[in-house]
């Protein structure tokens, strides 16, 4: 906790308190409502490193915070995957290559990729959360040697809202790589595994003692699978998750995205589970 | 270098109204405006309102006579400072469409020169509390900062207290120990007098540039012994020591549930405390698509909408709204900033609809959690 004040202050580099505008160099469609946009990385604009959000802003009509999905390694864009819910996100969705939309961040804290480095790294991923993943499984698979054994599990609420079918496919045939996606209904022609993510752990085979577990998804998904990887002697600091809140500024100046003691947008979104677990179980904290 | 201390009477305080006018400020005082005290601008001393009081209780405020002519005698003014320097509503930017994209030009006004006179020790602390959120957390909030640079405070330390006032366990006031460029303390024995007492250089600057004798120890002495008065005036107050293991042990204590069926989630509370700094964004366009803007508005964690996530907002019962507020101003706030968001002013307490005081609900979960 961080009751004292930072050493130094940072002055906000470009991008942090006002939107930088940039272009859409593509908008890919993965499922019937989720699309993936790729766009430049304004001049100015830091790196990301996996994990972090940026808060895109469509023009007179408002901003929402959308992880970042894409590469870390690969300079000039930042990619993002988003669901259209809102008038925001059909905005961003709808947009054409060449259009614009603005861009803060990138914010918040990251996944420990340093921590996992040596270890075998579980993913455990619900719906939409499987995108803020990817830039991990980016950059594991560019750094495969500092890594042990990858295991991505997968839930999804219907075959249809598979997100990056393709990908998981083809990294489920990379070597000590380990793929499985569970729906919630599977439909006529489903032959994959129905049922919540938790019930795939049955099929993992990974040390608990040498494994960093790494989660984003709906609350109640994560709460649930931490449970179950507790009770499988998973230690609880090797366990790193993603939480959600509502941010409006993204520089703790809101106080939207409040979590306990912590604001969710800077010593967030990514928490080691301790952190967070004196919180977690309290009902509309 | 000894502190700066110097005794004048009312031609004093006209003489620094004046100066501080003659330096461009706009000068922000407390002043009978309709049934209450607010703060407002002050032409010139003859708009002070001497010989008010204001009554407040959960729930009620009224003015009233005082017993003596005091200018600065009224509690803490219906509105705290914070619309002056964290203002209600800002323009953040300003865009412009250009074939096809766009430009964004962040917009801060040149902040006006304000001089805040004769606010309250609870309220330069509530200064102070946004200083910490707002300029020495990760970034800097500009507005904030514009507005800041250009503030004069002027403190007027408490004689009295009114029956919301709980300061004194907040160590707040009723004297202010730093956060002012000048406090003063009012006297009245037969005509009013004034111990001022530079908190700056800024401060200090200023003071020279009055007529007046350096204030004596015994007349020291004898102003802040009025403080210490209205300290043990005080009937409420608040362990805030306690306040992180109390309130985190008893998340699900029922007197939530009591406090959740009166409140009306009316969000004055979260209004009217000088420290709440809760904002949201809007964003807009002019019907032709070709200029858009986005204004920053004070927003409540009292409204639905305040946690709305995709699925639903995180606190959708009142009862978790107000355990969200009370949590966050005497517990998390320690956590995330190291002081309390509290700063006792007893605002939320008065202008309350329902009537509901922080330190008896606060003090429903100590009690409780002693036994
Ligand atoms: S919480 Fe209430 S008493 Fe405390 S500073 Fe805010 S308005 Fe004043
Ligand atoms: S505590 Fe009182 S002032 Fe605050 S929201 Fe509830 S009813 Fe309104």
């Amino acid at each position: 906790m961080t009751a004292g004040e930072p050493a130094t202050l940072i002055a906000a580099p470009p991008g942090i308190m006002e939107p930088l505008p940039a272009q859409v160099l593509s908008v890919d469609k993965e499922t019937h409502d989720t699309f993936t946009l790729r766009m430049e990385q304004p001049p100015g604009m830091a790196g990301f490193r996996p994990g972090q959000f940026s808060m895109l802003y469509v023009f007179g009509v408002g901003e929402l915070p959308i992880s970042i999905s894409g590469d870390p390694e690969h300079p000039g864009e930042l990619t993002y995957t988003v669901r259209s819910v809102g008038p925001v996100t059909y905005q961003l969705v709808t947009r054409q290559q060449g259009e614009s939309a603005g861009i803060r961040g990138p914010f918040g804290t990251s996944w420990p990729m340093a921590e996992c480095r040596g270890k075998n790294v579980l993913l455990i991923a619900g719906g939409i959360g499987l995108a803020p993943l990817r830039p991990a499984i980016y950059h594991i698979l560019r750094h495969r040697g500092d890594f042990n054994r990858l295991v991505i599990l997968y839930g999804a609420r219907s075959p249809k809202d598979v997100l990056y079918k393709k990908e998981l496919a083809a990294w489920n045939l990379l070597p000590d790589t380990q793929v499985l996606t569970t729906v919630d209904y599977g439909g006529v022609s489903w032959r994959g595994y129905v049922g919540v993510v938790t019930t795939l752990f049955k099929f993992i085979r990974l040390l608990p003692s040498e494994t960093a577990t790494i989660l984003c998804g709906p609350e109640i998904m994560m709460r649930y699978a931490i449970r179950d990887l507790t009770a499988r002697g998973f230690d609880e600091r090797q366990i790193w998750l993603s939480m959600e809140r509502n941010m409006r500024c993204a520089v703790g100046f809101c106080g939207h995205c409040q979590l306990g003691p912590y604001f969710a947008c800077k010593d967030g979104p990514v928490f080691n589970f301790p952190q967070v677990k004196p919180y977690m179980d309290l009902y509309e904290l | 270098m000894k502190k700066q201390a110097v005794r004048f009477d009312d031609t004093g305080l006209t003489c620094l109204i004046e100066l501080l006018r003659g330096e461009g400020y706009e000068v922000i005082g407390p002043r009978k405006s309709g049934p209450a005290v607010r703060l407002a601008r002050i032409e010139s001393a003859a708009d002070l309102t001497p010989g008010i009081d204001s009554e407040t209780s959960p729930g009620r405020y009224r003015m009233a006579g005082a017993p003596d002519a005091r200018i600065f005698g009224a509690g803490p003014a219906a509105e705290s400072p914070k619309r002056y320097l964290h203002a209600p509503e800002a323009r953040l930017a300003v865009a412009e469409r250009e074939n096809g994209a766009f430009r964004i030009i962040r917009d801060t006004p040149a902040a006006p020169k304000t001089a805040l006179f004769g606010i309250r020790p609870c309220d330069v602390a509530g200064i102070a509390r946004l200083d910490r959120v707002l300029l020495r957390d990760r970034y800097k909030d500009p507005d904030y900062e514009a507005r800041r640079e250009q503030t004069f405070i002027v403190a007027a330390n408490c004689v009295r207290s009114s029956e919301t006032c709980f300061c004194a366990s907040m160590e707040t006031g009723p004297r202010a120990a730093s956060g002012f460029d000048i406090a003063l303390t009012e006297s009245v024995n037969g005509r009013r007098e004034y111990l001022a007492e530079a908190g700056s250089t800024k401060g200090a600057a200023m003071l020279a540039q009055i007529k007046a004798e350096p204030a004596a120890a015994d007349f020291v002495k004898a102003s802040h012994a009025q403080c210490e008065a209205a300290s043990a005036q005080q009937t409420r107050s608040v362990d805030y020591r306690r306040a992180r293991k109390v309130i985190l042990r008893n998340f699900e204590h029922r007197r939530w549930d009591a406090v959740g069926k009166r409140c009306l989630a009316c969000g004055n509370c979260t209004m009217s405390c000088p420290t709440c700094f809760c904002v949201n964004t809007k964003d807009s366009s002019s019907p032709d698509l070709s200029h858009a803007e986005r204004r920053r508005l004070w927003d409540s964690c009292f409204t639905q909408a305040f946690s709305y996530i995709h699925g639903g907002s995180v606190r959708t019962s009142t009862k978790s709204r107000y355990r969200q507020w009370l949590s966050h101003k005497l517990a998390h706030w320690q956590d995330q900033f190291g002081e309390t968001g509290c700063v006792g002013c007893g605002r939320c307490i008065t202008w309350c609809p329902a009537g509901i005081d922080i330190t008896e609900e606060f003090a429903a979960l100590d009690s409780s959690s002693q036994s």
